[in-house]
């Protein structure tokens, strides 16, 4: 198999062709990383490729497929992984100067679960740093490119593993998703992604941003490739007490790779729809529910309340949360150390500000105002409160429907340099995402279509606490449909 | 002084509960050991790793609670409390502050006059303890050893219910003692397994408001505790005589010069923006949870006492004593339950060992003897091999320098002679050469024997059982 | 409720975050600070009198561990990453004076 063969093949159809013999391991992670050195330039996906780490891997993964030991779907098969993943030995930097030299004693859950499975380690993805930005432009190691027109931003904070599958320079990676990190840049890069119910995979060995809210997820081409790698990370974790223990959730997620939405009833929230929306993006999506209606959906518009209020308690509770995870970064146990000190208060502040980033200091610090002392009622507990009743929301809404409608973000991808200057816009922009999270809900961004410039469109669909499964029908659904219309592969 | 003052003190009690792993993580509490061997990711703070709480921690936070008359809290949360400092890996402790396990309840103290006072206690919440900091004299650096980090601990608060050092010392006293009945702390004040900080504030005497309190720490016993609250009821009555007032402050005992100082730097605004540990579900306590709890309680020191009177016939006094720390009360069931004579293991722990224990200031928790020891040497004495003289002896060997009585006795050639024939001849030979003595004996003088005795054990060396003595010489000089 | 940012602000969240903020950045702080709170404040037009804080997003309760041991020693690893060690131990300027 030539390489641009290989590079063309889905996660799952690679891991098949390496299973029939049709290539090997070590042969699609050479595509890969030949791809890499000579286009990840322009793109920047990565900020450690592991290259020697993976020939030594992929020979090891595909001896033990020759052997039988290694039976399953994605043995074989590369993967990048968002630089928040802890990788025993391996750099893991949260895209931060404070990390720049952290190599974590120990493996997170998920990406075990994923080596346990034969996946090989492309690199460690960029991403804004420690997932605080919607642009992968926080990055201390420069911003990333998106693959449509590296001149326009590949959204964020995943925006490194949306644009290396997006450039085909991964056939799938993990990111995480804080309040839209996955969903917003695979819209942005033309890619599926998917933000799993919170608790459905481990958080233990994810460099924590906001811990009420973040999960791991996958980015990748297909939906079916998403279902796959999700099979494969999810699970109760023993040593993440907020994962889900309960074994009546099912998690054969690719079980519900089914083309069948008759019946399923979508709900539209015209709040989405409204000011704000880009009208280029407002159709894509809105015909995008046409495609379903025709698959036998029933869909209609309703009225989703609470929407006005999502974004400040998400910031609020985000930057709580991100201010008390941050403060183990002091220069003393691991990451940067400041030069210039005389006694330890110096290490501490001028660790922390010569390490952190200019949008990182301000969430550590507007998140330290709201639990400071004659503030925390007025600001944190009443964000928990207000999360209380988007929660409320959006159980009422799921109890007249199976899956909502959305958009993934009010634009596509903007170029670079516009975003950071003003940091209440960039926040606003994460409008259609961050309820999701603070309902703990699963998510899942299919493209939908492009702009005039050619950038990607995605369409989020939305579903009830683990109703995983059900969203995965509906994007597969979508997929599939949309692919006949255009006279693909069904 | 011309004016008359209260002194008001509450009383912060940390405890380390004995669970074999930390509160959070799978690693051993074990005292001690190399720096940073008993630490993992999770407890030195490693960027993603997550806390799991260990269920024993609830138990006995439970337990304590259940045992102090508390409110037991049935949905209860942990907060973090966020400040910087090297002990501190992750920059935030893991405690309760919002939903604490256990509310209200109370300890009953005895007041000086012989009457009795209830101290009530505002909470008891569950949290980590810190890691150590090494400072290396010869660097002028901190060294930091994050074993103890994680080591779980329950607060118990008091109400400032207190009025006297006395009082402190009797309010700790009774919770230590129960927290040992329970099994879940050895309490080691030396060990910082038990760790007191005291709140303090004065006022003049009949005032409403409470004054501005200190709180002091770094107490490592109870008399640095006493001590601490003279000085510092001494300090704040100074200030306000002299016009000034009491600043709201930490302040750290120094034992050795008898003095405190206040402890943070402005740098440390004490704001610890607490908030919902989002990494640990809430807990929800169940009726059947803590009937469970309730089951499992062992015999506290009321019951305990009762028995002590009714099944073995102890005065009240003695049992009161051996019931009032856990380990005297082990030691004397353990040697009773091998067969000894409960009055007799009472008066050896009543006795001999109460008086080393106060010569060598010795904890009871920290006795070198077993129960099993004691038995043997009351075996020793009881089978008439060796005498009781030898036998305080022999204690002493046990109580300092932990030697097991039957060995001692074989090598140090202790043991009695039991051979009748070898007796009778010394004895023969003590009446041929005190013909005195033995005049006076027949002549009506009984306590003459007492002399006979006397030189017939010096002759024995000490190894012979003196009852024998009296016995063989009666009837030879009857003869 | 509107909050008023003064310098005083600025340099208190600045030293609960452990950070040393330029004039330059302390401006900007502030500015941040009132333009986002005051934003976040658009949350009060909701009346959430009766409303439970959610600070636990799913019904998930008592999740325990059992007390064994798991862990040996693991010394190397965990002090590899540690910018300065002596003895066993990662190293910081005194913390007693």
């Amino acid at each position: 198999m030539t390489a641009s063969e290989i590079i063309s093949l889905s996660a799952l159809e690679l891991g098949q062709a390496i299973k029939e013999g049709r290539t090997t391991s070590p042969e699609a992670v050479d595509a890969y990383l030949e791809k890499i050195a000579a286009e990840d330039g322009r793109f920047h996906s990565y900020i450690t490729v592991l290259a020697d780490e993976a020939r030594a891997r992929a020979a090891e993964v595909q001896a033990k497929i020759e052997a039988g030991e290694l039976t399953g779907p994605l043995a074989g098969v590369p993967v990048a992984l968002k630089d928040n993943l802890c990788t025993k030995g391996l750099l893991t930097t949260c895209a931060s100067k404070i990390l720049y030299n952290f190599r974590p004693p120990y493996t997170a859950t998920a990406v075990q679960k994923l080596l346990d499975a034969g996946a090989v380690i492309l690199g460690k993805a960029n991403m804004d740093e420690f997932a605080m930005g919607s642009t992968t432009e926080t990055s201390y190691f420069g911003p990333t490119g998106n693959p449509v027109d590296p001149e326009h931003v590949p959204g964020g904070s995943s925006g490194g593993s949306a644009a290396a599958v997006g450039a085909y320079l991964a056939p799938y990676a993990l990111g995480t998703d804080t309040g839209g990190s996955i969903r917003q840049p695979a819209s942005y890069c033309g890619v599926v992604g998917m933000k799993p119910t919170y608790g459905a995979v481990s958080r233990y060995g994810l460099i924590a941003y906001g811990s009420s809210l973040d999960q791991i997820g996958p980015l990748a081409h297909t939906v079916s490739d998403c279902a796959a790698v999700l099979e494969t990370i999810a699970g109760h974790d023993e040593r993440d007490s907020t994962s889900a223990g309960d074994p009546a959730i099912d998690m054969h997620y690719t079980d519900a790779l089914v083309r069948d939405v008759k019946g399923m009833k979508i709900g539209i929230p015209s709040s989405y729809f409204g000011e704000g929306l880009d009208h280029e993006v407002k159709e894509a999506v809105l015909a995008a529910a046409e495609v379903l209606r025709a698959e036998g959906a029933e869909i209609e518009e309703f009225d989703l309340p609470m929407v006005d209020y999502a974004i400040p308690a998400y910031y609020v509770i985000a930057m709580a949360e991100c201010s008390s995870n941050l403060s183990r970064f002091d220069g003393v146990k691991y990451g940067y150390r400041t030069e210039r000190f005389e006694d330890l208060q110096d290490i501490y502040k001028r660790s922390r500000s010569e390490g952190f980033g200019t949008e990182v200091k301000r969430r550590l610090m507007i998140g330290a105002f709201v639990l400071s002392s004659g503030y925390y009622d007025a600001y944190y507990n009443k964000a928990l409160k207000v999360r209380a009743c988007i929660k409320k929301a959006f159980d009422e809404a799921f109890a007249k429907y199976d899956v909502i409608l959305a958009p993934a973000a009010p634009t596509t991808a903007p170029k670079k340099g516009e975003s950071l200057s003003d940091p209440l816009k960039m926040y606003l922009s994460d409008i259609y995402t961050v309820s999701v999270n603070l309902a703990g809900l699963p998510g899942i961004t299919v493209p939908v279509g492009q702009d005039a410039k050619g950038l990607p469109i995605g369409m989020q669909i939305l579903g009830n606490t683990f109703c995983d499964k059900t969203i995965i029908r509906a994007a597969y659904t979508y997929e599939q449909a949309a692919k006949e219309r255009k006279g693909g592969r069904a | 002084m011309s004016k008359e003052y209260e002194i008001v003190i509450g009383l912060e009690v940390h405890v380390e509960l004995a669970t074999k792993t930390k509160i959070f993580c799978g690693c051993t509490t074990e005292f001690g050991g190399e720096p940073n061997t008993h630490c993992c990711p999770v407890c030195s703070g490693m960027p993603g790793t997550l806390p799991t709480l260990n269920k024993k921690v609830v138990e006995f936070a439970a337990a304590v609670g259940l045992a102090l008359g508390c409110d037991i809290t049935r949905k209860c949360k942990f907060d973090r409390k966020n400040y910087f400092y090297p002990d501190l890996p992750k920059a935030y402790q893991i405690s309760q502050l919002y939903l604490p396990i256990c509310r209200n309840g109370g300890v009953t103290i005895e007041t000086k006059d012989g009457g009795e006072k209830f101290i009530r206690l505002h909470e008891i919440h569950m949290e980590e303890d810190a890691g150590k900091l090494i400072h290396d004299e010869w660097t002028g650096q901190s060294l930091i050893d994050f074993n103890r980090c994680g080591v779980p601990l329950i607060e118990i608060v008091s109400e400032p219910d207190m009025r006297s050092a006395d009082e402190v010392i009797s309010y700790l006293t009774n919770l230590k003692s129960t927290i040992e009945y329970l099994g879940v702390s050895d309490c080691k004040m030396q060990e910082g397994s038990m760790r007191a900080d005291v709140n303090l504030s004065v006022r003049e005497a009949g005032a409403e408001e409470f004054g501005t309190r200190t709180e002091m720490k770094n107490l490592n016993s109870f008399k640095a505790i006493a001590r601490a609250i003279e000085a510092e009821a001494a300090r704040q009555i100074d200030l306000i005589e002299d016009g000034g007032t009491v600043r709201q402050e930490t302040r750290r005992w120094d034992d050795a010069k008898g003095a405190s100082y206040a402890m943070r730097s402005k740098e440390d605004a004490q704001d610890y923006r607490y908030f919902p540990e989002p990494d640990l579900p809430p807990i929800e306590i169940s009726e059947e949870f803590l009937a469970e709890i309730k089951s499992r309680e062992p015999e506290m020191r009321a019951e305990k006492k009762a028995r002590y009177i009714d099944d073995y016939a102890l005065p009240e006094y003695d049992a009161d004593i051996l019931t009032g720390t856990k380990a005297l009360a082990d030691m004397f069931e353990g040697a009773v339950a091998l067969g000894c004579k409960p009055k007799e293991v009472s008066n050896w722990l009543m006795v001999d060992t109460l008086r080393l224990m106060k010569e060598d200031g010795v904890d009871a928790s920290d006795l070198k003897f077993t129960a099993e020891q004691l038995a043997a040497l009351i075996g020793l004495l009881d089978a008439g091999k060796i005498n009781r003289p030898t036998s305080r002896e022999v204690f002493e060997a046990m109580f300092r320098e932990a030697v097991d009585p039957a060995a001692y006795v074989e090598e140090k050639g202790l043991i009695m002679e039991q051979d009748d024939d070898a007796l009778r001849a010394v004895i023969e030979q003590v009446i041929a050469d005190n013909p005195k003595s033995v005049a006076d004996y027949k002549g009506g003088k009984k306590k003459a024997i007492g002399a006979l005795v006397g030189q017939t054990m010096k002759a024995m060396k000490g190894k012979a059982d003196p009852g024998t003595v009296n016995r063989m010489l009666a009837e030879l000089l009857d003869e | 409720m509107a909050v008023s940012i003064t310098d005083q602000t600025v340099e208190y969240v600045a030293a609960l975050a452990k950070l040393e903020l330029s004039e330059a950045e302390k401006e900007r702080t502030k500015k941040d600070l009132e333009e986002i709170l005051g934003y976040m404040d658009t949350m009060n037009e909701l009346d959430t009198e009766d409303v439970e804080p959610m600070s636990h997003v799913n019904p998930v309760k008592n999740v325990f561990r059992e007390d064994v041991v798991i862990n040996g020693p693991d010394r190397e690893n965990i002090l590899s990453n540690a910018p300065e060690e002596q003895d066993g131990c990662a190293v910081v300027p005194p913390t007693f004076n």
